[in-house]
Protein backbone atom coordinates (compact mmCIF):
# COMPACT_ATOMS: atom_id res chain seq x y z
CA UNK A 1 0.00 0.00 0.00
CA UNK A 2 1.63 3.36 -1.24
CA UNK A 3 -0.47 5.48 1.75
CA UNK A 4 -0.06 5.69 5.24
CA UNK A 5 -2.32 6.30 7.86
CA UNK A 6 -1.92 8.62 11.48
CA UNK A 7 -3.65 7.58 14.58
CA UNK A 8 -6.81 8.66 13.42
CA UNK A 9 -7.07 6.86 9.88
CA UNK A 10 -6.23 10.19 7.35
CA UNK A 11 -4.90 9.42 4.47
CA UNK A 12 -1.19 11.29 3.92
CA UNK A 13 0.33 10.52 0.62
CA UNK A 14 3.80 8.93 1.10
CA UNK A 15 6.68 11.78 0.62
CA UNK A 16 8.38 11.57 -2.95
CA UNK A 17 12.02 10.83 -1.03
CA UNK A 18 9.66 7.40 -0.25
CA UNK A 19 8.25 6.82 -3.97
CA UNK A 20 11.29 7.38 -5.74
CA UNK A 21 13.00 4.49 -3.14
CA UNK A 22 10.71 1.82 -3.30
CA UNK A 23 10.58 2.35 -7.48
CA UNK A 24 14.52 2.17 -7.55
CA UNK A 25 14.18 -1.18 -5.08
CA UNK A 26 11.40 -2.44 -7.08
CA UNK A 27 13.66 -1.57 -10.56
CA UNK A 28 16.70 -2.75 -9.00
CA UNK A 29 15.04 -6.48 -7.68
CA UNK A 30 13.90 -6.87 -11.39
CA UNK A 31 17.34 -6.07 -12.83
CA UNK A 32 18.81 -9.25 -10.21
CA UNK A 33 15.98 -11.21 -11.23
CA UNK A 34 16.63 -10.24 -14.83
CA UNK A 35 13.41 -9.49 -16.13
CA UNK A 36 14.02 -6.21 -16.82
CA UNK A 37 17.23 -3.58 -17.80
CA UNK A 38 17.75 -0.87 -17.14
CA UNK A 39 18.40 0.35 -21.12
CA UNK A 40 15.07 -0.46 -21.54
CA UNK A 41 13.63 1.71 -19.43
CA UNK A 42 15.59 4.37 -20.22
CA UNK A 43 14.24 3.99 -24.06
CA UNK A 44 10.88 3.77 -23.05
CA UNK A 45 11.40 6.89 -21.43
CA UNK A 46 13.12 8.79 -23.81
CA UNK A 47 11.07 7.83 -26.02
CA UNK A 48 8.29 9.26 -24.66
CA UNK A 49 9.68 12.45 -23.48
CA UNK A 50 11.35 13.01 -26.66
CA UNK A 51 9.85 11.25 -29.88
CA UNK A 52 6.31 10.36 -29.38
CA UNK A 53 3.47 13.69 -28.23
CA UNK A 54 0.88 15.72 -29.71
CA UNK A 55 3.24 16.56 -32.88
CA UNK A 56 2.55 13.08 -34.34
CA UNK A 57 -1.09 13.41 -33.85
CA UNK A 58 -1.13 16.82 -35.39
CA UNK A 59 0.84 15.54 -38.65
CA UNK A 60 -2.34 12.89 -38.82
CA UNK A 61 -5.03 16.13 -38.40
CA UNK A 62 -3.50 18.37 -40.79
CA UNK A 63 -2.76 15.52 -43.66
CA UNK A 64 -7.02 14.81 -43.28
CA UNK A 65 -7.31 18.95 -43.75
CA UNK A 66 -5.17 18.69 -46.62
CA UNK A 67 -6.21 15.38 -48.10
CA UNK A 68 -10.21 14.43 -48.59
CA UNK A 69 -9.77 10.63 -49.49
CA UNK A 70 -7.13 10.23 -46.74
CA UNK A 71 -9.57 12.26 -44.22
CA UNK A 72 -12.29 9.18 -45.61
CA UNK A 73 -9.71 6.64 -45.26
CA UNK A 74 -8.62 8.08 -41.24
CA UNK A 75 -12.16 8.08 -40.27
CA UNK A 76 -13.00 4.49 -41.74
CA UNK A 77 -10.06 2.82 -40.48
CA UNK A 78 -7.69 5.35 -38.12
CA UNK A 79 -5.35 2.33 -37.15
CA UNK A 80 -4.55 1.48 -40.64
CA UNK A 81 -4.31 5.22 -42.51
CA UNK A 82 -1.77 6.40 -39.22
CA UNK A 83 0.64 3.62 -40.30
CA UNK A 84 0.71 5.34 -43.58
CA UNK A 85 2.29 7.98 -42.00
CA UNK A 86 4.45 6.04 -40.44
CA UNK A 87 2.54 5.69 -36.58
CA UNK A 88 1.40 2.96 -34.59
CA UNK A 89 0.93 1.26 -31.10
CA UNK A 90 -2.39 1.79 -31.58
CA UNK A 91 -6.33 0.68 -31.97
CA UNK A 92 -7.38 4.02 -33.65
CA UNK A 93 -11.02 5.50 -33.35
CA UNK A 94 -11.08 9.26 -35.06
CA UNK A 95 -14.03 11.17 -34.94
CA UNK A 96 -14.56 14.64 -37.07
CA UNK A 97 -15.93 17.89 -35.22
CA UNK A 98 -18.64 19.21 -37.77
CA UNK A 99 -20.24 22.82 -37.54
CA UNK A 100 -23.17 20.41 -36.04
CA UNK A 101 -21.26 17.49 -33.74
CA UNK A 102 -17.95 18.50 -31.45
CA UNK A 103 -16.38 15.26 -29.86
CA UNK A 104 -15.09 15.06 -26.57
CA UNK A 105 -13.03 11.59 -25.65
CA UNK A 106 -12.79 10.76 -21.65
CA UNK A 107 -12.05 7.48 -19.46
CA UNK A 108 -14.22 7.66 -16.92
CA UNK A 109 -12.61 3.83 -15.40
CA UNK A 110 -9.16 4.70 -15.84
CA UNK A 111 -6.77 6.47 -18.10
CA UNK A 112 -7.22 5.35 -21.44
CA UNK A 113 -5.61 7.74 -24.46
CA UNK A 114 -4.13 7.20 -27.53
CA UNK A 115 -0.64 7.60 -25.82
CA UNK A 116 1.31 5.86 -28.71
CA UNK A 117 0.39 8.82 -31.14
CA UNK A 118 0.28 11.62 -29.39
CA UNK A 119 2.27 10.85 -26.10
CA UNK A 120 0.76 10.73 -22.51
CA UNK A 121 -2.34 12.08 -21.09
CA UNK A 122 -1.55 15.03 -19.13
CA UNK A 123 -2.76 14.94 -15.52
CA UNK A 124 -6.11 16.69 -15.83
CA UNK A 125 -7.56 14.34 -18.04
CA UNK A 126 -6.80 11.78 -15.59
CA UNK A 127 -8.10 14.01 -12.99
CA UNK A 128 -11.36 12.56 -10.92
CA UNK A 129 -12.14 16.01 -11.75
CA UNK A 130 -12.40 15.43 -15.38
CA UNK A 131 -13.43 11.37 -15.29
CA UNK A 132 -16.26 11.91 -13.02
CA UNK A 133 -17.94 15.50 -14.91
CA UNK A 134 -17.06 15.21 -18.78
CA UNK A 135 -19.81 12.30 -19.21
CA UNK A 136 -22.38 13.84 -17.21
CA UNK A 137 -21.76 17.69 -17.57
CA UNK A 138 -19.86 17.75 -20.48
CA UNK A 139 -21.03 21.51 -21.71
CA UNK A 140 -20.06 22.71 -18.42
CA UNK A 141 -16.74 21.25 -18.37
CA UNK A 142 -16.12 22.30 -22.05
CA UNK A 143 -17.27 25.98 -20.89
CA UNK A 144 -13.97 25.57 -18.11
CA UNK A 145 -11.90 25.42 -20.82
CA UNK A 146 -13.18 28.31 -22.98
CA UNK A 147 -15.30 26.29 -25.43
CA UNK A 148 -18.81 27.46 -25.52
CA UNK A 149 -20.98 25.44 -27.95
CA UNK A 150 -24.66 26.43 -28.64
CA UNK A 151 -27.46 23.75 -27.37
CA UNK A 152 -28.00 22.83 -31.53
CA UNK A 153 -24.38 21.84 -31.51
CA UNK A 154 -24.64 18.07 -30.46
CA UNK A 155 -22.09 17.01 -28.06
CA UNK A 156 -20.73 12.79 -28.48
CA UNK A 157 -18.78 12.11 -25.51
CA UNK A 158 -16.74 8.81 -26.45
CA UNK A 159 -15.95 7.42 -22.97
CA UNK A 160 -12.81 5.07 -24.37
CA UNK A 161 -13.98 1.99 -22.32
CA UNK A 162 -11.57 -0.96 -24.49
CA UNK A 163 -8.73 -0.86 -26.02
CA UNK A 164 -10.11 1.51 -28.78
CA UNK A 165 -8.39 5.04 -28.92
CA UNK A 166 -10.17 8.50 -29.73
CA UNK A 167 -8.77 11.16 -31.33
CA UNK A 168 -10.53 13.97 -32.27
CA UNK A 169 -10.43 15.66 -35.73
CA UNK A 170 -11.18 19.34 -35.06
CA UNK A 171 -12.64 21.51 -37.62
CA UNK A 172 -10.27 23.51 -39.81
CA UNK A 173 -10.01 26.80 -39.05
CA UNK A 174 -11.06 29.38 -41.62
CA UNK A 175 -8.73 31.60 -43.41
CA UNK A 176 -6.02 28.66 -43.62
CA UNK A 177 -6.73 28.08 -47.06
CA UNK A 178 -2.94 29.03 -47.74
CA UNK A 179 -1.63 27.33 -45.52
CA UNK A 180 0.92 24.61 -46.20
CA UNK A 181 0.15 21.00 -44.44
CA UNK A 182 3.36 21.23 -42.07
CA UNK A 183 1.95 25.19 -41.60
CA UNK A 184 -1.59 23.45 -40.51
CA UNK A 185 -0.01 21.02 -38.00
CA UNK A 186 1.56 23.68 -36.03
CA UNK A 187 -1.54 25.14 -35.33
CA UNK A 188 -3.32 21.54 -34.26
CA UNK A 189 -3.20 21.35 -30.51
CA UNK A 190 -3.22 18.47 -27.93
CA UNK A 191 -6.45 19.74 -26.14
CA UNK A 192 -7.92 20.13 -29.76
CA UNK A 193 -7.17 16.44 -30.11
CA UNK A 194 -9.10 15.27 -26.82
CA UNK A 195 -11.81 17.42 -27.67
CA UNK A 196 -11.40 20.12 -25.13
CA UNK A 197 -10.05 23.10 -27.72
CA UNK A 198 -10.89 23.74 -30.81
CA UNK A 199 -8.14 25.11 -33.29
CA UNK A 200 -8.23 28.92 -33.67
CA UNK A 201 -8.01 30.50 -36.82
CA UNK A 202 -4.19 31.94 -36.95
CA UNK A 203 -5.08 35.54 -36.87
CA UNK A 204 -6.76 34.91 -33.45
CA UNK A 205 -3.49 33.58 -31.77
CA UNK B 1 -16.61 -4.13 -9.66
CA UNK B 2 -18.56 -1.28 -7.68
CA UNK B 3 -14.71 0.12 -6.75
CA UNK B 4 -14.01 3.98 -6.17
CA UNK B 5 -11.72 3.61 -9.71
CA UNK B 6 -15.40 3.83 -11.55
CA UNK B 7 -16.02 7.76 -11.48
CA UNK B 8 -18.14 8.61 -14.45
CA UNK B 9 -21.17 10.65 -13.14
CA UNK B 10 -20.12 11.25 -10.14
CA UNK B 11 -20.76 14.26 -7.87
CA UNK B 12 -18.85 16.51 -5.17
CA UNK B 13 -15.34 16.97 -7.53
CA UNK B 14 -14.98 20.52 -8.63
CA UNK B 15 -13.15 22.21 -11.69
CA UNK B 16 -10.49 20.32 -13.94
CA UNK B 17 -7.23 21.90 -13.26
CA UNK B 18 -4.89 22.61 -15.74
CA UNK B 19 -1.10 22.63 -15.69
CA UNK B 20 0.56 24.56 -18.23
CA UNK B 21 3.49 23.65 -19.98
CA UNK B 22 3.20 20.18 -18.45
CA UNK B 23 6.30 18.02 -17.87
CA UNK B 24 5.64 14.15 -19.43
CA UNK B 25 6.96 12.97 -15.86
CA UNK B 26 7.41 15.50 -12.94
CA UNK B 27 9.47 13.48 -11.16
CA UNK B 28 12.11 10.98 -12.51
CA UNK B 29 10.55 7.70 -10.32
CA UNK B 30 7.44 8.14 -12.90
CA UNK B 31 9.09 7.89 -15.74
CA UNK B 32 11.13 4.73 -14.29
CA UNK B 33 7.80 3.16 -13.57
CA UNK B 34 6.61 3.95 -16.55
CA UNK B 35 8.82 2.14 -18.40
CA UNK B 36 9.42 -0.63 -15.65
CA UNK B 37 5.64 -1.02 -16.42
CA UNK B 38 6.17 -1.43 -20.21
CA UNK B 39 8.56 -4.01 -19.73
CA UNK B 40 6.63 -6.22 -17.49
CA UNK B 41 4.09 -6.30 -20.11
CA UNK B 42 6.58 -7.45 -22.57
CA UNK B 43 7.69 -9.91 -20.05
CA UNK B 44 4.33 -11.48 -19.46
CA UNK B 45 4.26 -10.55 -15.83
CA UNK B 46 0.80 -9.70 -15.44
CA UNK B 47 -1.92 -8.17 -18.57
CA UNK B 48 -3.66 -4.92 -18.93
CA UNK B 49 -6.49 -5.98 -17.04
CA UNK B 50 -4.84 -7.46 -14.53
CA UNK B 51 -3.02 -4.78 -14.21
CA UNK B 52 -6.38 -2.40 -14.42
CA UNK B 53 -7.72 -4.42 -11.51
CA UNK B 54 -4.30 -4.27 -9.42
CA UNK B 55 -5.23 -0.63 -9.22
CA UNK B 56 -8.80 -0.98 -8.83
CA UNK B 57 -8.52 -3.15 -5.43
CA UNK B 58 -6.76 -0.31 -3.85
CA UNK B 59 -8.30 0.62 -0.62
CA UNK B 60 -10.75 3.02 -1.93
CA UNK B 61 -8.92 6.33 0.36
CA UNK B 62 -5.65 4.99 -0.80
CA UNK B 63 -6.93 5.48 -3.82
CA UNK B 64 -8.45 8.49 -3.82
CA UNK B 65 -5.73 10.11 -1.54
CA UNK B 66 -2.82 8.95 -4.18
CA UNK B 67 -1.43 10.47 -7.62
CA UNK B 68 -1.61 8.65 -10.53
CA UNK B 69 1.57 6.95 -10.51
CA UNK B 70 1.18 6.17 -6.85
CA UNK B 71 -1.51 4.34 -7.88
CA UNK B 72 0.64 2.82 -10.40
CA UNK B 73 3.21 1.98 -8.17
CA UNK B 74 0.36 0.24 -5.97
CA UNK B 75 -1.04 -1.65 -8.60
CA UNK B 76 2.68 -3.32 -10.04
CA UNK B 77 3.65 -4.19 -6.59
CA UNK B 78 0.33 -5.65 -5.76
CA UNK B 79 0.23 -7.67 -8.94
CA UNK B 80 4.21 -8.92 -8.95
CA UNK B 81 3.37 -10.24 -5.54
CA UNK B 82 0.42 -12.11 -6.43
CA UNK B 83 2.13 -13.75 -9.11
CA UNK B 84 4.85 -14.24 -7.27
CA UNK B 85 7.41 -12.36 -8.67
CA UNK B 86 8.39 -10.24 -5.51
CA UNK B 87 7.64 -10.52 -1.67
CA UNK B 88 6.90 -7.45 -0.04
CA UNK B 89 9.64 -8.41 2.58
CA UNK B 90 11.95 -8.43 -0.43
CA UNK B 91 10.81 -5.13 -1.82
CA UNK B 92 11.31 -3.55 1.75
CA UNK B 93 15.03 -4.71 2.29
CA UNK B 94 16.25 -3.71 -1.10
CA UNK B 95 14.52 -0.03 0.37
CA UNK B 96 16.57 -0.39 2.87
CA UNK B 97 19.44 -1.49 1.15
CA UNK B 98 19.71 1.18 -0.97
CA UNK B 99 18.62 4.12 1.29
CA UNK B 100 22.72 3.42 2.90
CA UNK B 101 24.70 2.04 0.76
CA UNK B 102 24.94 1.07 -3.29
CA UNK B 103 22.84 -0.89 -5.66
CA UNK B 104 23.63 -4.65 -5.02
CA UNK B 105 21.83 -5.86 -8.09
CA UNK B 106 24.53 -6.27 -11.33
CA UNK B 107 24.32 -4.84 -14.43
CA UNK B 108 21.47 -6.55 -17.02
CA UNK B 109 21.61 -6.50 -20.55
CA UNK B 110 18.51 -7.65 -22.65
CA UNK B 111 18.70 -6.41 -26.36
CA UNK B 112 15.90 -8.81 -26.61
CA UNK B 113 13.61 -7.23 -24.54
CA UNK B 114 14.61 -3.51 -25.79
CA UNK B 115 13.94 -4.80 -29.69
CA UNK B 116 10.09 -6.25 -28.42
CA UNK B 117 9.66 -2.82 -25.98
CA UNK B 118 10.39 -0.40 -28.98
CA UNK B 119 8.93 -2.81 -31.87
CA UNK B 120 5.96 -2.60 -29.70
CA UNK B 121 5.28 1.17 -29.59
CA UNK B 122 5.36 0.97 -33.34
CA UNK B 123 3.02 -2.44 -34.35
CA UNK B 124 -0.47 -2.89 -34.06
CA UNK B 125 -1.60 -3.99 -30.45
CA UNK B 126 -2.81 -7.56 -29.91
CA UNK B 127 -6.54 -6.95 -28.50
CA UNK B 128 -8.14 -7.58 -31.37
CA UNK B 129 -8.06 -11.32 -32.46
CA UNK B 130 -10.52 -13.91 -34.19
CA UNK B 131 -14.01 -14.47 -32.88
CA UNK B 132 -17.54 -15.39 -33.20
CA UNK B 133 -19.63 -13.36 -35.69
CA UNK B 134 -21.60 -10.54 -34.09
CA UNK B 135 -25.18 -11.08 -33.35
CA UNK B 136 -26.24 -7.09 -33.48
CA UNK B 137 -26.03 -5.14 -36.27
CA UNK B 138 -25.77 -1.07 -36.79
CA UNK B 139 -28.79 0.42 -35.43
CA UNK B 140 -30.09 -2.48 -33.31
CA UNK B 141 -31.59 -1.22 -29.98
CA UNK B 142 -30.09 -3.21 -26.84
CA UNK B 143 -30.11 -3.16 -22.98
CA UNK B 144 -26.72 -3.26 -20.98
CA UNK B 145 -26.75 -6.19 -18.50
CA UNK B 146 -27.35 -4.88 -14.49
CA UNK B 147 -25.23 -6.86 -13.08
CA UNK B 148 -23.02 -5.90 -10.44
CA UNK B 149 -19.97 -8.63 -10.50
CA UNK B 150 -16.97 -7.74 -7.90
CA UNK B 151 -14.47 -8.77 -9.99
CA UNK B 152 -13.40 -6.63 -13.44
CA UNK B 153 -15.41 -5.45 -15.72
CA UNK B 154 -15.15 -2.40 -18.30
CA UNK B 155 -19.14 -1.74 -18.19
CA UNK B 156 -19.11 1.50 -15.85
CA UNK B 157 -21.91 2.12 -13.15
CA UNK B 158 -23.70 4.83 -14.88
CA UNK B 159 -24.35 2.77 -17.67
CA UNK B 160 -25.68 -0.45 -16.32
CA UNK B 161 -29.64 -1.45 -17.03
CA UNK B 162 -29.65 1.26 -19.79
CA UNK B 163 -31.03 1.18 -23.25
CA UNK B 164 -28.88 2.26 -26.25
CA UNK B 165 -28.67 2.14 -30.23
CA UNK B 166 -25.32 0.05 -31.32
CA UNK B 167 -23.50 2.58 -33.35
CA UNK B 168 -20.44 0.86 -34.47
CA UNK B 169 -18.90 -3.03 -35.01
CA UNK B 170 -15.66 -2.80 -34.12
CA UNK B 171 -14.71 -6.60 -34.51
CA UNK B 172 -13.65 -8.76 -32.03
CA UNK B 173 -11.55 -8.00 -28.75
CA UNK B 174 -9.97 -9.86 -25.98
CA UNK B 175 -12.77 -9.75 -23.04
CA UNK B 176 -11.18 -8.21 -19.81
CA UNK B 177 -13.57 -9.72 -17.37
CA UNK B 178 -12.18 -12.87 -17.99
CA UNK B 179 -8.65 -11.93 -18.79
CA UNK B 180 -7.78 -9.93 -15.69
CA UNK B 181 -8.86 -13.19 -13.63
CA UNK B 182 -6.73 -15.83 -16.08
CA UNK B 183 -9.84 -17.38 -17.29
CA UNK B 184 -8.57 -16.62 -20.97
CA UNK B 185 -9.02 -13.93 -23.26
CA UNK B 186 -12.04 -14.81 -24.86
CA UNK B 187 -11.98 -12.46 -27.66
CA UNK B 188 -15.91 -11.75 -29.12
CA UNK B 189 -17.50 -8.59 -30.77
CA UNK B 190 -17.11 -5.26 -29.27
CA UNK B 191 -19.33 -2.85 -30.11
CA UNK B 192 -19.75 1.67 -29.78
CA UNK B 193 -23.35 1.94 -28.34
CA UNK B 194 -24.58 5.04 -28.03
CA UNK B 195 -26.71 6.27 -25.26
CA UNK B 196 -28.65 9.32 -24.90
CA UNK B 197 -27.91 11.83 -22.15
CA UNK B 198 -31.47 11.48 -20.69
CA UNK B 199 -30.88 7.40 -20.31
CA UNK B 200 -27.76 8.08 -18.26
CA UNK B 201 -28.80 11.14 -16.01
CA UNK B 202 -32.52 11.28 -16.52
CA UNK B 203 -33.90 14.90 -15.82
CA UNK B 204 -30.88 16.62 -14.97
CA UNK B 205 -29.08 16.00 -18.40
CA UNK B 206 -27.57 18.47 -20.65
CA UNK B 207 -29.17 18.90 -24.34
CA UNK B 208 -27.62 17.19 -27.10
CA UNK B 209 -24.80 15.29 -24.99
CA UNK B 210 -24.80 11.51 -26.01
CA UNK B 211 -22.43 9.25 -24.27
CA UNK B 212 -20.81 6.44 -26.47
CA UNK B 213 -19.42 3.29 -24.97
CA UNK B 214 -17.31 0.63 -26.43
CA UNK B 215 -19.18 -2.64 -24.87
CA UNK B 216 -18.72 -6.01 -25.26
CA UNK B 217 -21.71 -8.30 -26.38
CA UNK B 218 -21.66 -10.15 -22.99
CA UNK B 219 -22.64 -7.48 -21.35
CA UNK B 220 -25.55 -6.51 -24.02
CA UNK B 221 -29.36 -7.81 -24.35
CA UNK B 222 -31.27 -7.56 -27.48
CA UNK B 223 -34.03 -4.75 -26.86
CA UNK B 224 -37.67 -3.95 -28.62
CA UNK B 225 -36.87 -0.82 -30.98
CA UNK B 226 -37.73 2.58 -29.27
CA UNK B 227 -41.35 3.59 -29.89
CA UNK B 228 -41.56 6.32 -32.03
CA UNK B 229 -42.63 9.69 -31.06
CA UNK B 230 -43.22 11.66 -33.99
Amino acid sequence: MSGVHDEHGHHHREPESVLSLRVRALESLLIEKKLVSSEAVDRIVSAYEEDIGPHNGAKVVARAWVDPAYKQRLLADGTAAIEELGFGGVDLQVVENTPGVHNLVVCTLCSCYPSALIGLPPVWYKSFEYRSRAVREPRVVLREFGVDLPETVEIRIWDSSAELRYLVLPQRPPGTERLSEAALAELVTRDAMIGVAVVPAPAAR
Amino acid sequence: MNGIHDMGGMHGFGRVEREENEPVFHARWEGRLFGLTNAFRRQRLGNIDEFRHAIERMAPVDYLGSSYYERWLDGNVRLLVEKGVITREELERRMAQLASGPDPAPPHSDPDLLARMLRRLKERPPFRQPGPPPRFTLGDRVLTRSDAPARHTRLPRYARGKHGVVARVHGSYIFPDTNAHGKGEQPHPLYSVRFDAAELWGSSAEPCAPVHLDLWERYLEPAAPARSTS
